[in-house]
């Protein structure tokens, strides 16, 4: 079983990106009920968002500056890419049919998808994206890429600066409002329009994030990255209670520690080995999912109204 | 109860988002050839030429572009100018299908090239043997197409008539690949992966079964999804296992990053495959971690065939966007067996085209016999090419290097 250290960090690496994704979906829903599925899709353009800076910079830039820009261009392409779709998209159909806004939303999904594949240069294939030099390091048994540091860290702080904000700054407080009730939030005198595109914005920003992450990590972005890493978040958001923004980060990290584990250990219990190995991964991610959701159908953090934001 | 309903709806159309990207067939006229009076014959294409695996398509879409091109510039055919029509079948089989029956429908295709994966030629073959459409693939590798389910047990029996390929079966690729490895590279202890597809599951097979009666040990078996990138997890159980190779049976949009991932975790092993890794893409996914990366793919070097010479000329002089890549010979002298049968059907016919064009096409096939880029081309009783050589490669200095050719023999 000295498998086992190793792969708890595999687990919590992919579970942290699915994490960073899911606060997106979770926070768009808690406020307007939407599921945005376009998100998977905001996702992928601050991929290629980070990657465009790195091509405009000279040659030979050290990744300790190149970075930060990165991840401010990651963060600048999805965030208006997120607001545009919420003011030309979404907020025309508010007060509509709860439908039309998810069709839209799959539209959105689509439309981007092909976008980047017909219009950004090369995208018709997976394109290289820039590696941290250096490492790996070695903790005992464990083996962590320089890639996944930066997920390593990136993942909390956003965490903490996002629980900061929803509980401590004025709009944040008035995100929780509007989640509680978006009609009496507009009476005391919230803007509920604003409140919405700051969710729309924050959620971008954090998909950006883990876009840049994705990069590192796996060396490459490409046109479709967004939707099966969008689809997996949707699946953590729900895990973890939609609505509630620990409750992403939880029900990320539970699914990729899920699908790690199964893939490495199911295989080992005698008679399932047919059903062991990475292809099954998705299966028993799912069985986890299901399970939850019969026993603790708000999720795993419950969907408390109150926190909702 | 609302917000039930709506979460029920959601994954409802989730699972319909899914199958959505997989349907909605992107048209692409192709390159246009040289007009000209007579009859138009059109060659049909169905590759991927969107996604992951387009580098393949775009290069057997380019190269059947190519041999119509030469044919109507030589006027290789009298009174017939050849036409492309490309469909992008996505590597998905519903796709592929419909492409089928698109192609199918119009009755001046009278050959058709493609496709590129054996799941989606599955899909396909019955639509064309129906219509008695000549379908050549560049490609598909796994026996079964042409020997039928039993291939292995003994019984080949050819299912579609009206199917043939230029390229070599998994059933000589894989026992070729793992004798290389015992033989020649001395690996003993191989992990195999496999992605559950068609051609990988059927590559993996016969390379396991080969290796082991050489000899060598399996010391781990897992097959992975190839829509994720995320390989951690099977990373970390093939470096626990001590193996000293790696074989993947699948493409190289999984295997590029597999590769770079199990050299990052510190297990200094090659990871080998089949003609679906052979690719440039393959070597941008894995980066230089991938160095030392073996692949084994069907016929000699194309570059090095004398006869290859003008195709790699020709395909310079057209100046298409794409590399030819992998399949670009094979899809060159599939186009040209087409074109082939079709001048045979044409002369035998006093120079015109019969009514019943297709079927003549698809008996004329069976005696088609020429040099083509990839060397000698014609068919056996199965469809299947009768050059049956292979080339193993290793990933150096940025491109694959040809290292042994050989012929497999039992």
């Amino acid at each position: 079983m000295n498998e086992l250290p190793q792969q708890l960090v595999n687990g919590l690496l992919l579970g942290s990106m699915y994490g960073l994704v899911a606060i997106g979906y979770t926070m768009v829903y808690g406020i307007v009920q939407l599921i945005n599925f376009a998100h998977g899709e905001i996702f992928m353009t601050g991929g290629f968002g980070a990657l465009t800076v790195w091509l405009i910079l000279p040659g030979g830039t050290t990744m300790w500056l190149a970075l930060p820009l990165m991840i401010i261009g990651a963060v600048i392409v999805a965030v208006t890419i997120a607001v545009g779709t919420e003011r030309f998209a979404y907020r025309p159909l508010r007060g509509g049919p709860r439908l039309a806004p998810l069709i839209t939303a799959i539209g959105i999904s689509l439309a981007l998808q092909q976008a980047v594949w017909a219009w950004y240069p090369g995208a018709t294939s997976s394109l290289t994206f820039p590696e941290i030099p250096g490492g790996p390091f070695h903790l005992g048994s464990i083996t962590i890429q320089t890639g996944d540091v930066f997920l390593l860290t990136a993942a909390p702080i956003s965490m903490a600066v996002l629980g900061y904000f929803v509980m401590k700054t004025r709009t944040g407080r008035g995100m929780q409002a509007t989640a509680q009730d978006p009609d009496t939030a507009k009476l005391m005198g919230i803007n509920t329009d604003r409140i919405i595109v700051v969710a729309f914005a924050l959620g971008a920003a954090f998909a950006a994030i883990g876009a840049v992450a994705y990069g590192l990590k796996y060396g490459e972005v490409n046109f479709r990255m967004g939707f099966i890493l969008g689809l997996k978040a949707f699946t953590a958001a729900v895990l973890g209670g939609i609505g509630n923004i620990y409750g992403a980060m939880i029900g990320g990290l539970a699914l990729g520690l899920a699908e790690t584990l199964a893939t490495a250990f199911i295989a080992d219990i005698p008679g399932m080995q047919q059903l062991g190995g990475q292809s099954w991964a998705d299966v028993w991610a799912f069985v986890l999912l299901i399970l939850v959701l019969l026993f603790r159908p708000q999720g795993l953090l419950g969907e408390r109204v109150a926190d909702r934001a | 109860m609302r917000q039930r309903s709506l979460l029920i709806l959601t994954a409802v159309l989730t699972t319909g988002a899914l199958s959505l990207t997989a349907c909605g067939s992107r048209d692409d006229k192709g390159g246009d050839s040289a007009g000209g009076g007579g009859t138009t014959v059109v060659i049909g294409v169905d590759a991927p030429l969107t996604g992951d695996l387009s580098a393949l398509g775009l290069g057997i879409k380019n190269s059947v572009d190519l041999a119509a091109k030469q044919a109507n510039e030589k006027k290789y055919v009298d009174g017939v100018t050849f036409k492309i029509e490309a469909l992008d079948d996505q590597a998905q089989p519903s796709s592929g299908q419909q492409n089928a029956t698109k192609l199918v429908a119009d009755k001046n295709v009278l050959g058709v090239v493609g496709p590129l994966n054996s799941s989606v030629a599955e899909s396909m073959q019955k639509v064309f043997d129906d219509a008695k459409l000549v379908q050549v693939s560049p490609a598909n590798t796994n026996p079964a197409l042409t020997q039928g389910q039993d291939w292995n047990g003994g019984t080949k029996k050819r299912p579609y008539a009206s199917y043939f390929r230029t390229a070599t079966t998994d059933a000589i690729q894989g026992p070729f690949a793992a004798q290389y490895l015992f033989n020649d590279a001395k690996k003993k202890k191989v992990f195999l992966v496999d992605d559950k597809k068609t051609y990988g599951a059927g590559l993996a097979a016969t390379f396991k079964a080969e290796f082991t009666k050489l000899g060598g040990k399996v010391v781990g078996e897992d097959h992975v999804n190839p829509d994720t990138k995320d390989f951690s997890a099977v990373v970390t159980k093939i470096k626990n296992s001590g193996a000293d190779v790696v074989y993947y049976g699948g493409e190289y949009p999984a295997a590029g990053p597999l590769s770079k991932q199990i050299k990052a975790s510190g297990a200094k092993i090659p990871l080998v495959g089949g003609d679906g890794i052979y690719s440039a893409e393959f070597i941008k996914l894995s980066g230089k971690e991938g160095v030392g990366d073996l692949a084994t793919s069907v016929g000699a070097p194309v570059e090095t065939l004398p006869s290859a010479k003008e195709f790699v000329e020709n395909y310079k002089k057209a100046n298409y966007k794409d590399a030819f890549e992998a399949y670009g010979g094979y899809s060159y002298d599939s186009a040209w067996s087409i074109i082939e049968a079709v001048k045979k059907v044409v002369d035998d016919n006093g120079g015109k085209l019969p009514d019943d064009a297709r079927a003549k096409v698809l008996d004329a096939m069976k005696g088609v016999s020429f040099e083509g880029v990839t060397g000698k081309v014609s068919f056996d009783e199965f469809g299947d090419a009768t050059n049956k050589q292979l080339t193993v490669y290793r990933y150096e200095g940025g491109a694959w290097k040809p290292v042994k050719s050989g012929t497999y023999t039992g």
